[in-house]
């Protein structure tokens, strides 16, 4: 933790602001420097630093053994990371764009999420795959999928997105730390966002959501791209007289039971907001939860505030597509306000 | 760990030597052979005919093999396994390239590999477990360096790729060989393993026996190449056509890219051409897309008879000899009967166990569900129906 601590502020520096993308380039320099099992390597990560420039400066500083460019096939980037991680190593690999992942699917979720049942536990696949995600950058077709969901729904993988700098270290260190694979989902439209945060893993979990914003009426339960929204509908709501709490999932799986029943169990109300297409998609698992969980205590059904059940719409039309601010008041004006109560709360 | 991550070699991307000439990279046109199909001794260039002592261990092994096989078949007509898919005709590919792996060295099998697996070291009732619908794997894969046999084609090789070059990082001498065959040749990891294992100077082989068929489809409609060992140039890989029936020669080439390889020579490809005497599985039916006199002429080049042949003409091997070995195989099989006749208690908590390192939530609750139905079910049976 050295180069942390170096960089901590003293007593009369202010907090530093850092950017998501800076926050998970220094999550991954520290964690080569303090495990020389890791390993990072993709398409363009080497000289370049990634399209996104992730890893912009690491092949300079920890050689092209440890962080390097291959040859540009997915599946044989996450094929080969489960071999290294066989005799092993611990590989952080990087998709270089959401879409482009899927030629990996295969060695997902055949291989790296089932290895370790398959052999009654003797085979741990400690393998990260960073991939960035979502819309809202301008970016053409193939480039803006949000496919939280076909891996959430993969027995045997992790599924994990931060929405802040602070989260991206702190849940990229934990990540690379894990035994299990972890599906780390970089929502690329807040890679330049700031916050001024010290950055540090310790104390945080991998499997916890956290309540960003305390609220009364509703709970809007969001993640990755999707947060900066949820609170700016936050803020308006609150000028309108209505008080929004927002939940950040932070791991999509395994799902944080204990943090969103406990929250929607006070509201009775709750909205779920996610770019992805709504059909099937992470918010029907949220809302099917709540209603298992969480029926005698709302007033009102479980929304969902999505993506529509499209294609990726193109840069001049993704406004539309993408869950605003607006939607989200409008799901709230739809909470059955004006109905009436039940006499009796079950279980209150 | 002590060795340093990479300090063993300069760059983990070094291309493949450009002073390669492709003719250095193409296979052989004719097969390369040591024993041909009537016992006699072949002079080959570039191969070296095993010692005795390989050879004999190479007709042992064989031995075995098949009647693991036969005994493996015959266990799924009596309800035993699950399914079995053979590979009698394949000894020589299945017990040559084996017996060429150092102790090191890692194993990446698929489902039609058991026989290899087995001559590898393992337990085969272990190794049945897959089979027999007990457990997916069940060997640990790190005890001989076997990998779980793979049933997606061709992804293995993409494995094989990745734990041969972790083992050149951390300065291990470790080559590893994956098998696969015809079919799995036409399979995109295929292309991408070959090509990160170039590129990468992984020390891997790449074992494909061609046995004509991938269930049904012959190779005619499968590709297009003059042979799958002449897919090796295109990715700057050497490669080698062997006769897959020939043990001797599948050995020697085996041995060959496992010593090029630990010695930084990188990958290399070998097609073994052989042939599937049995159907794709118990479960197939092979006369809907081939004829026996196929099978017979197959059959006639049967690779057990031609190594013993070779072995009793020069004066290795006797008739007692083979007695006493097919007495063993007997007494194998007989064992093996036994064990795959006992059935194994299953517990249903074991499908929550190892999803995760750590039992999350959900699982936890799902596998209370499942108990307390079993429980429910165990103290009234009438209403559990």
């Amino acid at each position: 933790m050295t180069a942390i601590a170096e960089r901590s502020p003293g007593p009369l520096m202010t907090t530093p602001e850092v950017t998501m993308a800076t926050a998970l380039n220094q999550a991954l320099a520290d964690a080569l420097t303090e495990d020389e099992t890791v390993l990072v390597f993709g398409e363009d990560v080497g000289p370049l630093g990634g399209v996104f420039r992730v890893t912009d400066g690491l092949a300079a500083r920890f050689g092209d053994t440890r962080v390097f460019d291959t040859p540009l096939a997915e599946s044989g980037i996450v094929g080969t990371a489960i071999g290294m991680a066989m005799n092993g190593l611990r590989p952080v690999v990087e998709m270089q764009f959401d879409a482009f992942a899927y030629p990996a699917f295969e060695q997902i979720t055949s291989h790296l999420a089932k290895l370790r049942n398959r052999t009654r536990g003797r085979v741990a696949l400690p393998v990260v795959i960073r991939i960035p995600y979502g819309g809202g950058i301008g970016g053409v077709e193939h480039h803006c999928d949000s496919s939280e969901a076909y891996y959430a729904h993969t027995p045997g993988l992790r599924v994990v997105t931060p929405a802040t700098p602070g989260d991206a270290y702190a849940l990229l260190r934990q990540a690379i730390e894990c035994p299990d694979p972890v599906i780390f989902l970089e929502p690329k439209r807040r890679y330049w966002s700031k916050q001024a945060t010290v950055l540090e893993h310790a104390g945080t979990t991998l499997d916890r959501a956290i309540v960003r914003r305390p609220g009364s009426d509703v709970t809007l339960i969001a993640y990755g791209g999707t947060l900066g929204t949820a609170l700016e509908a936050a803020d308006a709501a609150e000028e309108e007289g209505r008080s929004l709490e927002v939940i950040d999932l932070r791991s999509l799986s395994p799902f944080d039971d204990e943090t969103v029943t406990a929250s929607v169990r006070r509201t009775g109300r709750a909205i779920v907001v996610h770019e992805a297409s709504r059909f099937c998609g992470y918010g029907a698992e949220v809302a099917a939860r709540l209603s298992e969980q969480c029926f005698h205590y709302l007033e009102a059904p479980v929304l969902r505030v999505a993506g529509f059940d499209i294609p990726y719409p193109p840069p001049h039309l993704e406004e539309y597509h993408l869950p605003s601010v607006d939607r989200i008041l409008d799901a709230v004006d739809r909470l059955q306000w004006q109905e009436t109560r039940p006499a009796v709360k079950a279980g209150g | 760990m002590s060795p340093l991550i990479g300090a063993h070699v300069t760059s983990a991307t070094r291309v493949v030597p450009r002073g390669r000439k492709p003719q250095e990279l193409l296979p052989t046109g004719a097969p390369l052979t040591l024993v041909d199909a009537d016992g006699r001794t072949v002079p080959s260039a570039g191969l070296a005919m095993p010692g005795d002592e390989a050879l004999l261990a190479l007709h042992r092994k064989m031995v075995l093999a098949r009647r693991f096989d036969t005994q493996a078949t015959a266990l799924t007509r009596q309800g035993r396994l699950a399914v079995y898919p053979s590979a009698r005709g394949q000894e020589a590919g299945e017990v040559g390239a084996v017996l060429a792996l150092r102790p090191q060295d890692w194993l990446f099998p698929t489902y039609r590999d058991t026989m290899a697996v087995v001559c590898r070291g393992l337990d085969p009732v272990e190794v049945l477990s897959l089979l027999r619908g007990d457990w997916h794997c069940g060997y640990d894969p790190y005890e001989y360096r076997v990998a779980p046999q793979c049933t997606p084609l061709a992804t293995n090789t993409l494995h094989a790729v990745g734990v041969a070059h972790a083992a050149k990082l951390k300065g291990e001498d470790t080559v590893a060989l994956v098998m696969l065959g015809d079919g799995a040749t036409s399979e995109g990891d295929t292309h991408a393993a070959l090509n990160f294992a170039a590129v990468w100077q992984a020390p891997v082989v790449f074992f494909v026996q061609n046995n004509g068929y991938a269930i049904s489809v012959p190779l005619s409609k499968q590709t297009a190449a003059p042979s799958l060992a002449h897919k090796g140039v295109g990715y700057g890989v050497p490669a080698m056509l062997v006769d897959g029936n020939d043990a001797a020669a599948v050995y020697a080439a085996v041995r060959g890219a496992v010593a090029s390889g630990a010695e930084g020579g990188g990958p290399t490809l070998i097609e073994a051409l052989t042939y599937r005497i049995e159907a794709h599985t118990n479960a197939d039916d092979a006369t809907r897309y081939r004829d026996q006199a196929e099978v017979d002429g197959w059959l006639a080049r049967d690779p057990l008879a031609r190594l013993r042949k070779h072995l009793t003409a020069r004066g290795l091997l006797d008739e007692p000899a083979v007695a006493a070995l097919e007495a063993e195989a007997e007494a194998e099989a007989a064992a093996l009967r036994q064990r795959v006749n006992a059935d194994i208690a299953h517990d249903p908590a074991d499908l929550f166990r190892h999803v995760y390192a750590e039992q999350t939530p959900d699982l936890r609750w799902q596998q209370q569900e499942l108990s307390a139905e079993l429980a429910a079910a165990a103290d009234d049976p009438e209403a559990a129906r």
